[in-house]
C-alpha cells in the first residue's frame, strides 16, 4: 500500500527483483488485492439497491397504513395523521418542465455559441470556465441569492403581468415573496450548467468534415447547425436535457428556500408552492411520530423512484451516444468511463479540421 | 448569374445538366437566407450572454455583501445568537472540514479500488458494466436522498446525529466521481507500460501500485478534488445526518455539529440583519473553498494531460 508513494517506478524497482515469475506470496497478494477491489466496486453497485431498500423498509408503515391513496391525497396533516403528496408531486413537476424547458433554450444556445466559432478561442475558453464555476455554486448559495437578488428584480414584472393578465390562471395570484416563479427560475439556472456542458461535447463532437460539407455546398452557418450539426447532435442534446430534469428532480435546498413550502395546487406561477425534496428538507426536523417519518420516507420512495426512471431514461439515450466523455462534461457531472474510441476521433477530426483550415 | 453543372456520373446514365443560381451562394444581408443565419447568430449570442447574467450577479453579490464581513473575528467566533451583534462562523468552518474529510476518506477508499476494478481488473464484463451504470446513476441521486439514506442506516442506528453520519451521506454522493474519474486515469495510462511490467515479471496487483496509479495520480486527484469541492457545498443531505450546533465541536464524532452550509440556510431565514449578513459571509466563505477545491482540481488535469502527451 505503500508503494504509491514512490512517484517513480524506478525507486521501487531493485536489480534482481525484476524478470522472475511473481513469488508465492506475491501472487497471494495479487489474488487478496484483486477479491478486495472486486468487493468494493460490488459495494459501490449496490449501494443504488440498499439506498432503494431502505429507504423502502422505513416507508413501510406509511405505505401499508395509505397505500397508493398517498399520492393522490392532497393533505398533510401530521395532527390528524393524514398525508398525501399529490400538491407536492405537482409542484415538483411544474418546477423541473419550467426550469428545463429554460434552461434547454439557454444551455443548447450556449452550446452553439461555444462550438461554432463565433467568437475567438480565448473567449470560449473564458465562457467555458464561467459556465463550470456556475456549477461549482452550492445550490444552499443559490438559494441565497434567489431570497435577496431574484425575488425582488422579478417581482415588479411578475404583480404588472398580474394586473394586466390576471385572467391567464398562470397569472392569476400576485408574487408575494416566494412562489413557484423565483424558484423555477434559479433551478433553471442550476440546471443550465449540465445543458449546456453535455450538449456542447456533443456538438463538439460531430465530424468536422460534415460541417465544411455543408458550407461547401453553400449552405449558410444556421442552415449547417439547424440542418446538420444539431441533427447529428440531437441523441446528447436530449440525453442533456434528460439528466437535466433528473437534477432538478432532487433539487433541494434552493427549493427549499424559494418555493415558499406551502402545501397548495395553485395553477398560478406566482402562487406559493411546494415539492417533494423541499417537503423533507422542511418537515424532517420536526417529524415527531412513528407514522411521521414513516410518510415522509414514502415521500422520499417516490422521489427517488421518480429520479432513478429520469437517470436511467437519461444514461439510456446517452450511452449509445458518441458524446459520452469529453471534457466538459466530466468537469461538471464528474468523470466518465467512456473515454475510448469515439472521443479520441473527435479530438482527431478537431485537429484535422484546424490543420486545413490553416 | 447561372451556370450549368454537369453532375459526374457514378453508376447509371448522366444526370440532365442542373441549373444552379449562383446568387444564392452570395453571403450578402439582402438574400432573406443569409439575413435569416445573421439573425439567429445574434438571437443565440444574446442567449449565451444572457446566460451569463446570473453568474456575475452571483459572485458580485457575494463579493460586496459577504467581503463586508470578512475578517479574523467572523473566521474564528461562534454564531450569533438571534438579535446578538458580532458573532462569526468558526465552529462551521471546522465542522465542513470535519465532515468533507469523513466523507472524502471513506469514499475514496472504495472509490478508487472500484475504479481499479474497473480500468483493470474486469475492462469490459458484466459485472464492470453493472458497476459503471450503477455510479452512473449514483451521480443523478438528489442529494437529500443521500441525507434519508444515512439517516435511516447511522442515525436510526447510532441514535444521535453525528459527523459520521454526514460523512458516509457526503461520501454517497462523492463516491460515482472519485470512481469514474478513476477508471478514466488508470485506463489512459499507455499499453506499454503495463506490457513492460508484466514483461518484467510483475502480478497485476504490483503493476497497478508501482506503474498504473502512480503515473494516474494527477487524474485522480482531480476526482477527488472535485468530488470534495460537491461534498463541501451540499446542504441536504447534513440537514438529517450532522444539524447545527451553536458551540465548538467536543473533540468526538458523535454529537451534532455545525456546518457552513446548514448555517447559511438556517440564517438565510432570520429577520435580523446580522444574521443575514453572516449568512452571506458564510456564502463567501463556502464559495472560496469550494472553488479552490474545484480551480485545483482543474490545475492537477491540466497536468495530468500535459504529463500524458495526450490531446483531448
Amino acid at each position: 500500500m505503500t508503494a504509491i508513494e514512490s512517484t517513480s517506478p524506478r525507486e521501487v524497482i531493485q536489480p534482481g527483483d525484476v524478470g522472475r515469475a511473481p513469488s508465492a506470496r506475491e501472487v497471494t497478494i495479487d489474488r487478496w488485492f484483486r477479491w478486495a477491489t472486486r468487493i468494493l466496486a460490488g459495494f459501490s453497485a449496490l449501494l443504488v439497491v440498499l439506498v432503494v431498500l431502505l429507504v423502502a423498509k422505513q416507508a413501510w408503515p406509511a405505505i401499508e397504513k395509505f397505500g397508493p391513496g398517498f399520492v393522490t391525497s392532497t393533505k398533510w396533516d401530521a395532527g390528524k395523521n393524514q398525508f398525501g403528496i399529490l400538491p407536492e408531486i405537482f409542484g415538483t413537476v411544474v418546477s423541473s418542465i419550467t426550469g428545463v424547458a429554460l434552461a434547454a433554450v439557454f444551455g443548447v444556445a450556449v452550446a452553439v455559441f461555444l462550438t461554432e466559432e463565433f467568437i475567438p478561442r480565448w473567449l470560449e475558453n473564458v465562457l467555458k470556465n464561467v459556465i463550470t464555476l456556475l456549477a461549482a455554486i452550492p445550490s444552499v448559495v443559490y438559494g441565497l441569492w434567489g431570497i435577496f437578488v431574484v425575488i425582488p428584480a422579478i417581482r415588479p414584472a411578475c404583480n404588472w403581468l398580474h394586473e394586466r393578465l390576471g385572467w391567464i390562471p398562470a397569472f392569476s395570484t400576485p408574487l408575494v415573496s416566494v412562489g413557484m416563479a423565483p424558484a423555477a427560475l434559479v433551478l433553471a439556472i442550476m440546471i443550465l450548467p449540465t445543458v449546456a456542458a453535455i450538449s456542447r461535447d456533443a456538438i463538439a463532437a460531430v465530424d468536422p468534415l460534415v460541417r465544411q460539407a455543408a458550407i461547401g455546398m453553400g449552405a449558410t452557418p444556421w442552415e449547417t447547425i439547424l440542418g446538420v450539426t444539431l441533427p447529428m447532435s440531437k441523441r446528447g442534446i436530449y440525453g442533456s436535457i434528460v439528466l437535466g430534469l433528473g437534477r432538478a428532480l432532487g433539487e433541494t435546498m434552493a427549493l427549499a428556500m424559494l418555493v415558499g413550502n406551502v402545501n397548495i395546487m395553485s395553477p398560478s406561477f406566482f402562487s406559493p408552492a411546494d415539492t417533494l425534496a423541499a417537503l423533507l428538507a422542511n418537515k424532517f426536523p420536526e417529524a415527531a411520530s412513528h407514522l411521521d417519518l414513516g410518510a415522509l420516507m414514502y415521500a422520499a420512495l417516490v422521489l427517488l423512484l421518480l429520479t432513478l426512471v429520469v437517470n436511467i431514461v437519461g444514461e439510456l439515450i446517452m450511452r449509445k451516444d458518441i458524446a459520452g466523455g469529453s471534457g466538459m462534461r466530466k468537469d461538471i457531472a464528474g468523470g466518465s468511463g467512456r473515454d475510448r474510441g469515439p472521443k479520441r476521433l473527435g479530438t482527431l477530426s478537431r485537429r484535422h479540421d484546424e490543420e486545413v483550415l490553416e | 448569374m447561372t451556370a450549368h453543372v454537369q453532375p459526374t456520373p457514378i453508376l447509371g446514365p448522366a444526370a440532365e445538366p442542373q441549373e444552379i443560381d449562383l446568387a444564392e451562394l452570395d453571403h450578402s444581408l439582402r438574400r432573406p437566407r443569409t439575413l435569416f443565419s445573421y439573425c439567429l447568430s445574434v438571437l443565440c449570442s444574446i442567449l449565451a450572454l444572457v446566460a451569463a447574467v446570473p453568474l456575475v450577479s452571483v459572485l458580485l453579490m457575494l463579493v460586496v455583501r459577504g467581503g463586508k464581513r470578512l475578517n479574523l473575528a467572523l473566521l474564528t467566533q461562534l454564531p450569533p445568537a438571534a438579535g446578538m451583534v458580532g458573532g462569526g462562523i468558526g465552529n462551521a468552518i471546522v465542522g465542513t472540514l470535519l465532515v468533507i474529510f469523513v466523507g472524502g476518506v471513506l469514499s475514496i477508499v472504495i472509490g478508487v479500488f472500484a475504479g481499479v476494478y474497473l480500468a483493470e481488473i474486469n475492462r469490459e464484463g458484466a459485472l464492470g458494466g453493472l458497476v459503471r451504470f450503477c455510479a452512473r446513476l449514483l451521480t443523478g441521486l438528489p442529494s437529500i436522498l443521500a441525507g434519508v439514506f444515512a439517516y435511516t442506516t447511522v442515525v436510526l442506528w447510532t441514535g444521535r446525529f453525528s459527523p459520521l453520519a454526514g460523512g458516509i451521506a457526503l461520501s454517497l454522493l462523492m463516491l460515482p466521481t472519485i470512481i469514474l474519474t478513476t477508471e478514466e486515469s488508470v485506463r489512459s495510462v499507455g499499453a506499454e507500460m503495463r506490457e513492460a511490467a508484466i514483461g518484467m515479471g510483475a502480478t497485476q496487483t504490483q503493476m497497478i501500485w508501482q506503474i498504473l496509479l502512480p503515473t494516474a495520480l494527477p487524474g485522480i486527484l482531480t476526482g477527488i478534488l472535485l468530488a470534495l469541492a460537491r461534498g463541501a457545498g451540499e446542504t441536504a443531505p447534513l440537514l438529517f445526518t450532522l444539524t447545527f450546533s451553536d458551540f465548538w465541536l467536543k473533540g468526538h464524532l458523535m454529537e451534532p455539529t455545525a456546518s457552513l452550509a446548514v448555517l447559511i440556510y438556517n440564517f438565510s431565514k432570520s429577520p435580523f440583519q446580522n444574521q443575514k449578513e453572516i449568512a452571506w459571509a458564510a456564502s463567501l466563505v463556502l464559495v472560496l473553498i469550494v472553488l479552490a477545491l474545484t480551480l485545483g482540481g482543474q490545475a492537477l488535469s491540466l497536468r495530468a494531460r500535459r504529463m500524458m502527451g495526450a490531446p483531448r
